[in-house]
């Protein structure tokens, strides 16, 4: 089980690391430009948000990016977000397969293609339910307390993971009704907001950037599922 | 006659589905505390990677962090 989720993480994040270089990485780049302020988007609106962004003291958001990169170690830069993009998925692929042994431990069986579909629910789980309160951010988005945004999006992991199972698995109305609401919850008690926008980045940008990371997404936990599913189905044969 | 060859032990193959059996259970029902195990693994990648806050790990995994969707900051 564990070398089945490992081997499919790391060969996802792979994937991931190459589709983030495809489409992502030069979007953050453009995105800490006008964080910074190297660059100025619509001059007269720009300038105020841009400060707004870098006098803000609490610290959301004021984080100083100087050391990651911009000095000639866009090598070391972008080799960490490799490591770190190849560590996440493993992550994310352990627990899948956690979620295939509980299947399994219930009786049901798991093939490649269910693999695809357990893929695509996690990253509903994971990633597109989350990102209906807390969009992706490019660098330089200003948010809630970080805190309280990340017990929200464990809490949405969780709920939604859950609720997405019951659904599948469930046999009658109340699990399905449960589920529903399970569903539902996060998003109606709702994410943290500011209720004011400070993003000095241009909306086309932030737009771009949230659509790219979601379609990344949505790709490699696709293909890490297929692939998990593969390896169990196989180990299990 | 044959009736009796029949129950003798290692005679009718049924020794061989029993250990069939006995193989599937071991294979497929994972216990729930590996499970669980395995999970709580994850999740603490999980965490490490893309939630906690010490500054050398926020710098290292920032890109991903961002990627992925994570609060970053």
């Amino acid at each position: 089980m564990l070398a089945g989720g490992l081997i499919a993480g790391f060969a996802a994040g792979l994937l991931g690391a190459l589709l983030h270089f495809a489409f992502v990485q030069e979007l953050i780049l453009l995105g800490e430009e006008y964080e910074t302020g190297a660059l100025v988007h619509f001059a007269g609106v720009g300038e105020g948000t841009a400060e707004a962004g870098h006098d803000h003291a609490e610290g959301e958001g004021a984080q100083d990016h100087t050391d990651e990169g911009g000095d000639g170690s866009a090598l070391m830069r972008n080799g960490l977000t490799v490591l770190f993009t190849g560590l996440i998925y493993a992550g994310y692929g352990l627990i899948l397969v956690a979620g295939f042994a509980l299947a399994e431990h219930f009786g049901r069986q798991i093939r490649a293609q269910d693999g695809i579909l357990w893929g695509i629910g996690a990253f509903v789980a994971f990633q597109l339910a989350p990102a209906m309160g807390l969009a992706p951010e490019l660098p330089g988005t200003i948010a809630a307390d970080l805190g309280a945004r990340q017990v929200w999006w464990w809490g949405t992991v969780l709920a939604t993971g859950t609720g997405l199972a019951l659904l599948a698995y469930g046999r009658n109305l109340l699990v399905w009704v449960v589920a529903g609401a399970l569903l539902a919850a996060p998003h109606v008690i709702g994410a943290p907001e500011l209720g004011e926008f400070f993003g000095s980045a241009p909306p086309e940008v932030a737009a771009a950037f949230s659509a790219r990371v979601l379609g990344v997404g949505l790709a490699v936990w696709a293909v890490m599922g297929w692939l998990a599913g593969r390896i169990w189905a196989r180990d299990t044969a | 006659m044959r009736e009796g060859n029949a129950n003798a032990v290692g005679c009718d193959g049924k020794e061989r589905k029993m250990n069939a059996l006995n193989q599937t259970a071991a294979k497929t029902s994972t216990g729930l505390m590996s499970i669980l195990f395995v999970a709580l693994i994850g999740a603490t990648v999980m965490f490490v990677a893309g939630h906690a806050q010490s500054a050398t790990l926020h710098d290292a995994a920032h890109d991903m962090r961002h990627a992925t969707g994570f609060p970053c900051h």
